[in-house]
């Protein structure tokens, strides 16, 4: 019989084996270097992230919005427009993922400015659509009354109510 | 390790199975646990911006962000007052997940540790126990999972309640303790979160338990889904792959077609069902049917190996049909391609060897697509990768791919941070230029401001005392006019020199100081109230503007200190971070160089492998075409003789006869 060939069903299965080169025992050491290194950088990362913050948003003058999906109907948000003081300051167009993710409850830090203390006009615009294709769109004014200290506001989106609520944090 | 389908032995059969538990064990669950998730109400924005990147599974910016919150969290005084307290059991475990999703295990374990040693409810324990059970689960530590699962008291939360029981079974079939792992796996049927992933592995636990025949119905079962999502439908054809192989190694020919026909002919498993589909009828003696699914198989990609193999297989049967001159050009198609490819393996090892594998790895564009593995050879001097899917769907090579290109995230987010320091001194050096200049004259109108304030607080802390006192005794004088001051003050003096020379002052005189006098005390006596209640309105107002006057003060010094920190204090800082960036750097290209020249040497041994398989395929194929010459040859003078005799045979006018003449027979005799 004219014997040759086999399925290799673990290949599908199983990982494929470690080249003969390649000892297990310094894929590990590699392995935890790359995750001590890992650990460095988002320390550094987290340092580096907090001097910027003092130096481009300072608290005195920091104000910075929030982007959420309100829970209830499944809805797809496009984009988002904000303007303040009448001037467009951030203007978003949202990937699958960033959808995905707002869904599930996250919040976007869409913008980060300095502003004086006192009262500045927010205008928020968004556009999206349900998973049948229904779209909606609003348009909300709020006004952001700054402080001393820094400033958060949450912009809610009720996309299939288009409703657009703010809350000071 | 591969199974031969053409050696039909109980002992393979096992060997096979042993090692599928293993790897069916490691399934990923992933995709249903996370659903798993419940949505809570958000108590604190910061953690919900960590969670928009967690979501989208940007690990590194997700685990930044935790960890600043639950730094700043912990420095606090009172931190059960901030709302992130709210969210602290969830921040603390999503850190451990992120960072397990990171690739973080040792920082993932430390930290769940110390959960499990600190002052926590045995709720919180449990869960932590479970998280650090599936950590050691994925570092392939059966042993240690199970001690971790062991510290658990009572129930574990309930939305991981599944998942732990699920993970407990695991653990247990790969201890091979089977009888105890099916158990658990019966109890968790119907959990929606966990659909498919518990049946697949309770039929192998039953399988690998001794129960092969309900091992076998349960994976049927399941193998008889169907599931528009690809994750699922994939699930189910591993399933009837891995049921259709099992099979044949026990020898079950005509049971294990089926499990082969029912993979879907468009997914990730379809190429090894026809391949086995094929085999199976091969050893049943079918080569016609076996046929259907090979030639089916013969026209995919060519860099397949099923596919490989099946150009060789198509050929073997038409020669067991003995139709030698089919299988003899299906051979020579078979060498054509072989060549081919051999030539594309060469061509991609040497290009992995000049870098340009790591080169496509590095590129951000190949990535935006879904199967960008594939994608990479698309890209300009790329090797062949379609040769390489098995090889990168491993999960140890998924690691170190991972590995690499979190490697490379890393030096290219640190290269921007380095940009980006340059920026702030930048900033610092326009600041100070702006400020520096500024600042001497402001502090000198400033200093002339405070003094004007002080004094200003000062007379308000008088008249406010005077007030105070006014409330306890009468004191008509302190609310006299300026002018009434003044004429309180001329008549003291004349008082004074009336005392000192009476002789000097006529009667008149005296009377009429006497009477001045009294008009201003009477005065000063009757409008006492209502200029005590004018004094006090007066107080307030003035208290209004001397508060107007701090809030301009305390926004001077704000603003002041604000201009002062926006560029003193940060060159030491900024010096000391860029040196720590580039010590990160050159640590990151150490570490990027081994972790690449890792994926180099398997990539070039998987790809020498499946070279060297193509030439043993190109060696049989040569001798099995000129085989199959021989037989078409040999079988084509074997018909062209049978159609000479048929010729000569009507070519004779009468037939020659049968039995010997009267005079032969009768000498055959012989005497008596």
């Amino acid at each position: 019989m004219f014997r040759m060939l086999q399925v290799t069903i673990l290949l599908l299965l199983t990982g494929v084996a470690v080249a003969q080169n390649v000892s297990r025992d310094e894929i590990r050491g590699l392995d935890e270097q790359i995750q001590d290194v890992k650990k460095d950088v988002i320390d550094l990362t987290a340092t580096l992230a907090q001097l910027e913050e003092k130096l481009l948003f300072p608290s005195n003058s920091q104000v910075a919005f929030f982007v959420s999906i309100a829970d209830g109907q499944p809805f797809e948000l496009e984009s988002v427009e904000l303007r303040l003081n009448g001037e467009i300051v951030a203007h978003h167009l949202y990937t699958y993922r960033e959808i995905q993710s707002l869904q599930k409850g996250g919040v976007q830090k869409i913008y980060t400015g300095n502003v004086q203390t006192g009262v500045h006009p927010l205008q928020v615009r968004f556009i999206g659509k349900t998973p049948s294709g229904r779209a909606y769109q609003a348009d909300a004014t709020y006004q952001v009354d700054k402080a001393v200290g820094p400033k958060f506001v949450e912009i809610s989106i009720l996309g299939t109510e288009s409703e657009i609520h703010f809350k000071d944090w | 390790m591969r199974i031969s389908l053409l050696s039909v032995l109980p002992g393979p059969a096992r060997a096979t199975l042993r090692v599928l538990t293993v790897s069916l064990c490691t399934l990923p669950i992933f995709s249903a646990v996370a659903g798993a998730e419940e949505h809570e109400a958000l108590r604190d924005l910061f953690f919900g911006a960590a969670m928009f990147h967690a979501n989208q599974e940007n690990y590194f910016d997700a685990i930044v962000a935790l960890d600043t919150e639950l730094a700043q969290f912990h420095r606090l005084d009172e931190p059960e007052l901030d709302p992130f307290s709210a969210h602290l059991g969830q921040a603390e475990f999503s850190v451990g997940d992120l960072e397990l999703s990171y690739r973080m295990h040792r920082q993932a374990g430390r930290a769940i540790e110390a959960v499990l040693k600190g002052n926590v409810s045995r709720s919180v324990r449990n869960e932590a126990a479970y998280r650090l059970a599936r950590i050691h689960y994925h570092k392939q530590q059966p042993v240690n999972a199970l001690h971790a699962l062991e510290w658990i008291e009572g129930r574990v939360p309930e939305r991981v309640r599944a998942q732990e029981q699920f993970l407990r079974a695991r653990v247990f079939m790969q201890l091979g303790r089977f009888d105890e792992a099916v158990e658990l796996l019966k109890d968790l049927k119907g959990e929606k979160s966990l659909a498919g992933f518990i049946e697949f592995n309770l039929g192998i636990a039953q399988l690998k338990s001794g129960e092969e025949a309900r091992g076998i119905l349960e994976l049927t079962d399941l193998g008889k889904k169907r599931s528009s999502e690809l994750a699922e439908q994939a699930l189910y054809d591993k399933t009837n792959l891995l049921l259709g192989a099992y099979l044949m190694e026990a020898g079950e020919l005509q049971q294990a077609r089926p499990y082969f026909d029912r993979v879907n002919l468009e997914g990730p498993f379809s190429n090894r069902a026809l391949l086995g589909a094929g085999w199976a009828e091969a050893h049943a003696g079918r080569y016609e049917r076996a046929l259907v699914p090979w030639k089916m198989l013969q026209n995919r990609k060519g860099t397949n190996e099923s596919v490989q193999e099946a150009m060789l297989a198509v050929p073997y049967a038409f020669g067991k049909l003995d139709v030698h001159s089919t299988a003899a050009i299906h051979y020579g198609r078979a060498l054509d391609s072989f060549g081919s490819e051999i030539d594309t393996l060469t061509a991609s090892i040497h290009s992995i060897r000049e870098g340009k594998f790591l080169q496509a790895l590095r590129r951000k564009e190949a990535t935006q697509v879904q199967h960008w593995v594939v994608a990479l050879r698309n890209l300009p001097n790329a090797p062949e990768t379609h040769y390489l899917l098995d090889l990168m769907a491993s999960n140890d090579y998924q690691a170190f791919l991972h590995n690499y290109r979190d490697l490379n995230d890393l030096y290219e987010r640190n290269e921007a941070w380095l940009k980006s320091l340059s920026a702030y001194e930048d900033i610092i050096r326009h600041r100070r230029a702006y400020y520096d200049p500024l600042l001497p004259k402001l502090d000198e109108q400033f200093r002339k401001l405070d003094a004007r304030i002080k004094l200003r607080l000062e007379q308000r802390d008088t008249f406010a005392g005077r007030i105070e006192q006014m409330l306890v005794s009468r004191r008509p004088e302190y609310l006299a006019t300026a002018d009434e001051q003044a004429v309180r003050l001329a008549m003291r003096e004349l008082r004074r020199q009336l005392a000192q020379n009476p002789q000097g002052f006529t009667e008149v005189t005296r009377s009429r100081v006497a009477r001045l006098q009294g008009v201003l005390d009477l005065r000063l006596s009757t409008e006492y109230d209502q200029r005590l209640t004018q004094a006090y309105k007066h107080l307030q107002e003035l208290n209004g503007e001397i508060e107007q006057l701090q809030g301009v003060y305390q926004s001077y010094v704000r603003s002041r200190q604000a201009a002062t920190h926006s560029y003193t204090g940060y060159n030491q800082q900024i010096t000391r971070l860029r040196a720590q960036i580039r010590n990160y750097q050159q640590r990151l290209e150490m570490l990027m160089a081994r972790q690449g020249s890792m994926l180099e040497a398997l990539a070039i041994e998987e790809l020498e492998r499946r070279r060297t398989q193509l030439e043993s395929y190109q060696i049989k194929a040569r001798f099995a075409l000129a085989d199959s010459y021989d037989r078409a040859n040999a079988l084509q003078e074997q018909r062209e003789d049978q159609r000479k005799i048929e010729q000569y045979r009507e070519a004779q006018p009468e037939s020659l006869p049968d039995d010997n003449p009267p005079e032969l027979e009768a000498g055959e005799g012989g005497d008596t």
